[in-house]
């Protein structure tokens, strides 16, 4: 005898009902899958090489502000993922890694080099690829023209408009002589054109330029090369050089008058300013894209920002005191990454056809308010030069401390535009 | 089969195949293909003077920088049309190469890799120390409207992977005539032994000058083409990791053989390219194959093969 359990075997109808369901169901999830499919951004990193220091602070703020981005909805409710890759900080490099991204990973675009050189290097490609590249680099190039339409600099001001703003401050307070030294490339020669003419506007006067070469070790001959007359001693030394530069300098003056010294804190980022050897910067003063040390009046945003990306009040690593940060510059990732999300959500951006969209929505950028998204403070954007304009900072060494002792205003650092990307095509 | 058929073939088969590659490779390894087989030139170069002609040089990257630059200034600064500015860039690598000759021929041996290694290393500074013309080391863009050729957009992926292979596929012919021909037993009589070919009637110190001279052509042209054929001229490649890469390339794919260079490119541009997706230490990686091959395939990889199956690869 068998038994039949009624209600357990699923009738014909029962079947096509479910079935039906099924379709129904597959057919509703489907785009909702599909709409939920990551935003890939490919992240051009400076993982080795010169560039390495930043790096390494690139990536965690990156991780950083992704995490931010994907806890509060994504962009256009789509969750957001970077792939980096490593540069070796080389131009060539670079070049391949831009292929790399847009071609073998499918990013639906690029952001984060720094090194002029890099930058300069891949850019041409990411116009070849028509891949919108947004750049933290601070070089003239991508204000002065010397890019294309899809290159864009949206996160960081560049050196021009740092120096420019800068200089009426220094010849105010320091001294209207000033003697530069500055290392013998293209870095150093923008910081020499360009605040020489800045201090030449104000009324002060250059005495002297000294370039030192890129492979120079040691400079006590150099130092002797100091006007006496001088008020204002403009560094700008990068890389391991500096250390250097400042001991052999202290040694130069000893406990005698000096002039007021002013230096780039590129020279010093993730270097800990009260390190043995930098005693006699104390009392100087330092231009800071973001301030390492947190100040009195630092926003809230800032608070969360600095947290999020893990650093200390100090401006080192919450994990490790040693492990300074690069805290004035790599803001620009953090920004940068906002900015993308803002401007894919403006351009209405679902797919990589549309990357044309989004470099016009970004162009079309203009104020851009002080918040969690621009934590350095608030910043024009200018759509034509593809370039951000912002308030600089700079601060003086006090008790082997970084504080802040001027804002600059952001028309401080404002110049005519040198080229409208906007009437290239794409 | 003749040995002359069989080496036609061997290299005629292997440009039909990088030429077909481009039509089955995916676009990313395609247009990677391009910037190997540019490299791959420098490399034939380099193998000239140090695989045939036994100059171990460090000074390539001069010669690679001088036709990176003797094409991208009269472009950037002279408004030169691409074809006179990629010739002046191969000459300008010619010419180079017979100066530092003239007067690094007088040594040999370690001397001579130093002596080249000032060289260059004053090359690139020269370079940053004309910084007004040459952008230093931020280098600059060759404009995009300047890389055309005859209505051929050389920006373009497939043109630019065609324009790539005629160089890579003339330079690879012109190596494998040179050195089966007279005049390339003589520079491999150079490498072997030089006081008895100077018995035999040579004169050592011109056959190095030609060889040199023909290795700064190749490497010029190289130089040239990379920076039209991808639109930046910058001073990073005349650093000394310049004059290091064709040297690994050679060394890694079979130093006095002509697909060497080729061979050595790829396998080293794609350890690094693979090797860096999963480590920071990447370069240690090619540092350690190198000095495997060293210890266990000293002739590099197609050395070994000639040297055990195929005697007649040139």
């Amino acid at each position: 005898m068998t038994r039949q359990l009624i209600g357990t075997a699923p009738s014909r109808r029962a079947v096509l009902k479910g079935a039906g369901a099924g379709l129904l169901a597959a057919g509703f999830v489907a785009p909702v899958w599909a709409q939920a499919a990551p935003i890939k951004l490919g992240f051009q990193l400076h993982r080795t090489g010169i560039g390495a220091a930043y790096g390494r602070w690139y990536e965690r703020t990156a991780q950083a502000a992704l995490k931010v981005v994907n806890e509060t909805g994504g962009i256009a409710g789509r969750p957001v993922e970077i792939i980096f890759e490593d540069d070796g900080t080389d131009p060539k490099r670079g070049a391949e890694v831009v292929e790399k991204l847009v071609s073998q990973h499918n990013c639906d675009l690029i952001f984060g080099p720094l090194f002029s050189h890099v930058v300069i290097g891949s850019a041409p490609r990411a116009g070849e690829l028509k891949v919108p590249y947004l750049v933290c680099s601070e070089g003239f190039h991508v204000a002065g023209g010397m890019l294309n339409r899809w290159s864009m600099q949206p996160g960081i001001t560049d050196v021009r408009a740092q120096v420019s703003s800068m200089a009426p401050w220094v010849l105010a307070n320091l001294g209207k002589k000033v003697t530069m030294v500055f290392p013998d490339y293209a870095f150093g020669h923008d910081h020499r054109d360009f605040f020489t003419a800045a201090v030449e506007a104000g009324g002060g006067q250059v005495i002297a330029k000294i370039a030192v070469p890129p492979t120079e070790t040691s400079f006590t001959r150099y130092l002797p090369q100091i006007p006496s007359d001088t008020e204002v001693l403009y560094h700008v030394m990068v890389g391991p050089a500096v250390l250097t530069f400042v001991k052999e300098l202290g040694e130069f003056y000893g406990t005698g008058a000096r002039p007021q010294i002013f230096g780039f804190i590129d020279s010093l980022e993730a270097v800990d300013i009260a390190a043995p050897g930098l005693e006699f910067l104390e009392g100087s003063h330092f231009w800071e894209g973001h301030c390492r040390a947190k100040q009195a009046d630092a926003s809230d945003h800032e608070t969360v920002y600095r947290a999020a990306v893990g650093v200390d009040d100090n401006g080192a690593s919450v994990s490790d005191a040693k492990d300074v940060s690069t805290y004035a510059h790599m803001f620009s990732v953090w920004e940068t990454l906002f900015i993308i999300k803002a401007g894919m959500e403006a351009a209405g951006y679902q797919s990589v056809a549309d990357r044309q969209k989004f470099v016009e929505a970004v162009e079309a950028m203009t104020d851009m308010p002080e918040s969690l998204a621009h934590v350095q403070g608030n910043k024009v954007f200018n759509g034509k030069t593809h370039q951000v304009f912002g308030h600089q900072f700079i601060s003086k060494v006090e008790g082997g401390k970084l504080m802040k002792v001027h804002t600059t205003r952001i028309e401080d650092g404002m110049y005519d535009d040198a080229v409208d990307y906007t009437s290239q095509s794409f | 089969m003749t040995e002359s058929v069989k080496v036609w073939s061997l290299h005629l088969g292997v440009l039909a195949l990088v030429f077909a590659a481009q039509y089955v490779l995916p676009p990313y390894h395609a247009t990677n293909l391009a910037r190997i087989m540019v490299l791959a030139v420098f490399a034939m170069g380099y193998n000239i003077a140090f695989g045939y002609t036994g100059l171990l040089s460090l000074g390539h990257a001069l010669f690679f920088a001088a036709g990176f630059y003797g094409m991208g200034l009269p472009i950037g600064l002279l408004d030169w049309a691409p074809v006179p500015a990629l010739i002046l860039g191969l000459i300008a690598g010619g010419v180079l190469a017979g100066l530092v000759g003239v007067l690094a021929l007088r040594t040999a041996g370690v001397s001579f890799m130093i002596v080249t290694l000032m060289f260059a290393q004053a090359g690139y500074l020269t370079l940053l120390y004309l910084n007004t013309w040459t952008g230093g080391d931020e280098g600059f863009v060759v404009d995009r409207a300047a890389r055309v050729i005859a209505g051929n957009d050389l920006s373009l992926d497939g043109t630019r992977f065609v324009a790539a292979f005629g160089l890579f596929a003339a330079a690879m012919v012109g190596c494998l005539w040179l050195v089966r021909s007279p005049f390339g037993r003589v520079m491999v009589a150079m490498r072997e032994n030089e006081e008895r070919s100077r018995m035999l009637g040579y004169d050592p110190f011109r056959i190095k000058l030609i060889a040199l001279v023909l290795s700064g052509i190749y490497a010029g042209a190289a130089g040239a083409a990379y920076g039209l054929l991808f639109g930046y001229v910058g001073a990073s490649f005349a650093t000394i990791q310049y004059s290091i890469l064709p040297m690994l390339y050679v060394l890694l794919g079979g130093a006095g053989t002509v697909l060497g260079p080729f061979l050595g490119a790829v396998l080293m541009f794609y350890l690094v390219d693979i090797t860096s997706g999963y480590t920071d230490a990447y370069l240690f990686v090619v540092g350690a194959a190198l000095v495997g091959l060293v210890l266990f395939a000293p002739r590099g990889i197609l050395g070994n093969l000639r040297e055990r199956f195929a005697p007649w690869l040139p």
